[in-house]
């Protein structure tokens, strides 16, 4: 019994980090958003010269968590839980280049190489028709067309992959917000006194910290044993805690936080739109009542 | 990373498993927090004890079987899916005994630890007073030095002031709580820690009736009270650092394993069974998460002592969390009653108690504090105005 990352996932959690620490993240997702992918693009292919397109097939769900909460941390754009998580293990392999699949509408279609979609229970290619305007605007949304259906492996599986990939990207969000509000909260004074020293400041960031340390274990649990009651419970997790941080850390930076202009929108614009990507918490909730009622 | 357990931890667990199952009473123990309830309770410790389940992390010269953090945490497990009793001996054992382990001489172990294991002698916190609630190092009831005291001729100290909210104090045998034995020194400095028996010379103990109506806390007084220097525990004046060695473990993982929220988390899926209302079952399932997000984090918490590390403050993430989700799930288990959750039950019982969470072992808003001032590193909260 030893629940915590071993000393190689830490340090492979540490180098992503770093990596994308010094990357001008939100640059590229901004730049994203406003539909110029260059920089998002670069970005996407040094991290696939780290592995991160080949985690869900040749690493554990554990190694595809740490990735993914860092993709969350820094705010990366594009379709990884669709290239990185579910079609890895949809198509048994690993994707080249930027692919996605339309989970009901397609993530990104527009620089995708492939799009795919599921009809019942079998994969298609697809091609893409009207685009759709997201709450976050780095996440181009778009209808599709079926096309010819093609092999695949274990649809059920991939699906739990991406849901559990969802939840650390809330995850790694909800703690980039936490972080970013706590910096705020003592430097910001009213009333002569730093904001962050006024316990009704502090008791909603205790909160957050306290909904983030109790997400975690459910990822880490359901990384060890995916099965759909344990990724559900990550997803619903890590989207009420997360969800939770981007509230509190609006408020507590008050209407700065509610400008575009300002970083914090790229989290919180992020957190609500992944709360319902991947299914809902409504969904989730029932899917899990489902299998402990028939345990 | 991994969660599996050892062979020898999967034969410990079956070995608790198959006692528990042939061992726990049939029916439910009348309250603790009534005379007769108390009785039976102390019967049930003596039981455990004989057969070594008592106190399964201790010694095995005090009842105990040496066991493992984590196989501790598998006993718990198992004890509350059997439904055992509630531990009349918890102050005892979860609260004082570590500091006894920590703190306490040779010669007081072996006075105060089997007695604690088996039972016999249940042990009350005094800690609070009227004025020193969450200001705890306010607290004002007094210890003065003695040279010989009258009666027996010892050395030691004569303790005076009032105590309150002494759980189980009106039922309990001996009591340990902080004096102030030094009026000069700071105000956490000058504390002293004592133990001494509630029926003692000059201790009177007048119950209080709680929300349900039992009389489960009591005030005690302190009226010349002679204690001998044998039961100072630890070093006089170093009563506040040897008092919070124990506050981390009630908050952290001693009184509230995890076992207790999956086990109650399992009955209400049952009760969902019986009474299915749509409109209610997304917080079933939310007391479900919480409750098996609990038992997970409570995994990372046991990796992390077995690493050397230590609670720290995240005993204070903790107790705001599984004492609000005592409260959610009971709340939730009422509404699935419906009209019948006015009535006297064992959940009612459960969500009555449960009401006390937020506010013993340190209220919610103490431990957010904490989380805020030592984890996040927001500034402390101005200095109050001392009297
Ligand atoms: C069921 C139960 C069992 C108990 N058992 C024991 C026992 O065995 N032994 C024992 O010694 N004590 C026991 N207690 C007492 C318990 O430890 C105290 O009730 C607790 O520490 C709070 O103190 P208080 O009741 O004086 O409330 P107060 O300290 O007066 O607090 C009242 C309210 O003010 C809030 N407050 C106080 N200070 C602050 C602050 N700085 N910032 C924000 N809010 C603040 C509190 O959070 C609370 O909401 C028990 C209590 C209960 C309910």
């Amino acid at each position: 019994m030893k629940f915590e990352l071993t000393t190689d996932q830490q340090d492979f959690a540490a180098s992503l980090d770093s990596l994308l620490a010094a990357a001008d993240t939100v640059a590229a997702a901004r730049g994203w958003a406003a539909g110029d992918h260059a920089a998002g693009l670069k970005l996407w292919e040094r991290l696939a010269e780290q592995g991160l397109t080949m985690l869900a097939t040749e690493a554990s769900p554990v190694e595809v968590c740490v990735a993914f909460e860092a993709l969350g941390r820094h705010a990366v754009p594009g379709p990884w839980v669709e290239a990185a998580a579910y079609l890895p293990v949809a198509l048994g392999a690993e994707v080249e280049g930027v692919a996605t699949v339309a989970m009901p509408r397609a993530l990104d279609a527009d620089v995708a190489d492939a799009v795919y979609a599921v009809v019942g229970d079998t994969l298609h290619t697809a091609t893409a028709g009207k685009a759709h305007t997201s709450v976050d605007r780095s996440r181009h949304l778009f209808d599709v067309t079926p096309g010819d259906a093609v092999e695949h492996g274990d649809l059920a599986a991939a699906y739990d992959l991406a849901v559990l990939a969802t939840a650390a990207q809330l995850l790694g969000a909800g703690e980039r917000v936490l972080a970013d509000a706590v910096t705020y909260v003592k430097q910001r004074k009213q009333f002569g006194r730093e904001i962050g020293s006024y316990q009704a400041i502090k008791h909603k960031l205790a909160d957050v910290r306290i909904a983030l340390d109790f997400a975690r274990p459910l990822v880490l649990g359901a990384a060890l044993d995916p099965t759909p009651r344990a990724v559900s419970a990550a997803k619903v997790a890590c989207a009420d805690a997360a969800y939770l941080a981007s509230r509190t850390g609006l408020q507590v930076h008050g209407a700065i936080g509610y400008t575009q202009e300002f970083d914090l929108s790229v989290w919180i614009t992020k957190i609500r739109a992944l709360v319902t990507a991947w299914g809902t918490p409504a969904a989730h909730r029932a899917r899990i009542l489902e299998t402990l009622r028939s345990a | 990373m991994d969660l599996e357990l050892s062979e020898s931890e999967l034969a410990f667990q079956a070995e608790a498993r198959a006692w528990l199952a042939a061992n726990v009473p049939a029916e439910p123990l009348p309250s603790l927090d009534t005379a007769e309830g108390f009785v039976l309770h102390q019967a049930w410790e003596a039981k455990l004890a004989a057969e070594r389940w008592s106190v399964v992390s201790w010694p095995k010269e005090y009842h105990g079987r040496e066991a493992s953090l984590v196989e501790w945490i598998i006993f718990e497990e198992e004890y509350y899916r059997a439904g055992a009793p509630l531990r009349v001996s918890q102050n005892g054992i979860f609260l004082l005994a570590p500091i006894i382990f920590e703190h306490g001489t040779p010669e007081q172990q072996d006075r105060f630890l089997p007695s604690m294991a088996t039972g016999e002698r249940v042990w009350a916190q005094c800690w609070s007073e009227p004025e020193a609630g969450s200001d705890l190092a306010s607290l004002k009831s007094s210890a003065r030095r003695v040279s010989t005291s009258s009666t027996t001729g010892e050395s030691g100290w004569v303790l005076n002031g009032q105590k309150i909210w002494c759980s189980r104090a009106a039922l309990a045998q001996w009591g340990f709580g902080l004096f102030r034995s030094d009026p000069e020194a700071q105000k956490h400095a000058g504390l002293t820690y004592f133990l001494f028996p509630l029926d003692a010379e000059g201790v009177t103990v007048r119950p209080i009736a709680q929300l349900d109506g039992e009389e489960g806390f009591a005030e005690v007084f302190f009226d010349d009270v002679f204690v001998p220097d044998t039961d100072v525990l630890g070093a006089p004046g170093d009563g506040w650092r040897v008092a919070m060695s124990t506050a981390g473990n009630e908050r952290g993982l001693s009184l509230r394993s995890p076992g207790r929220f999956t086990a109650a988390a399992d009955r209400l899926l049952a009760l969902y069974d019986e009474r299915p209302d749509p409109r209610v079952a997304d917080r079933v399932v939310d007391a479900w998460l919480k409750a098996e997000a609990y038992r997970l984090y409570t995994w990372g918490t046991v990796t992390k002592l077995k690493d050397g590390g230590d609670i720290g403050a995240a005993g204070s993430v903790n107790k705001v969390w599984w004492s609000e989700l005592d409260v959610a799930l009971h709340e939730t288990a009422l509404d699935l009653l419906g009209p019948d959750a006015e009535l006297e039950s064992r959940w009612l019982d459960g969500y009555t108690f449960s009401l006390s969470g937020p506010i013993y072992a340190g209220t919610n808003e103490i431990q957010r504090n904490i989380v805020a001032e030592r984890i996040l590193g927001l500034p402390r909260e101005p200095k109050g105005v001392q009297k």
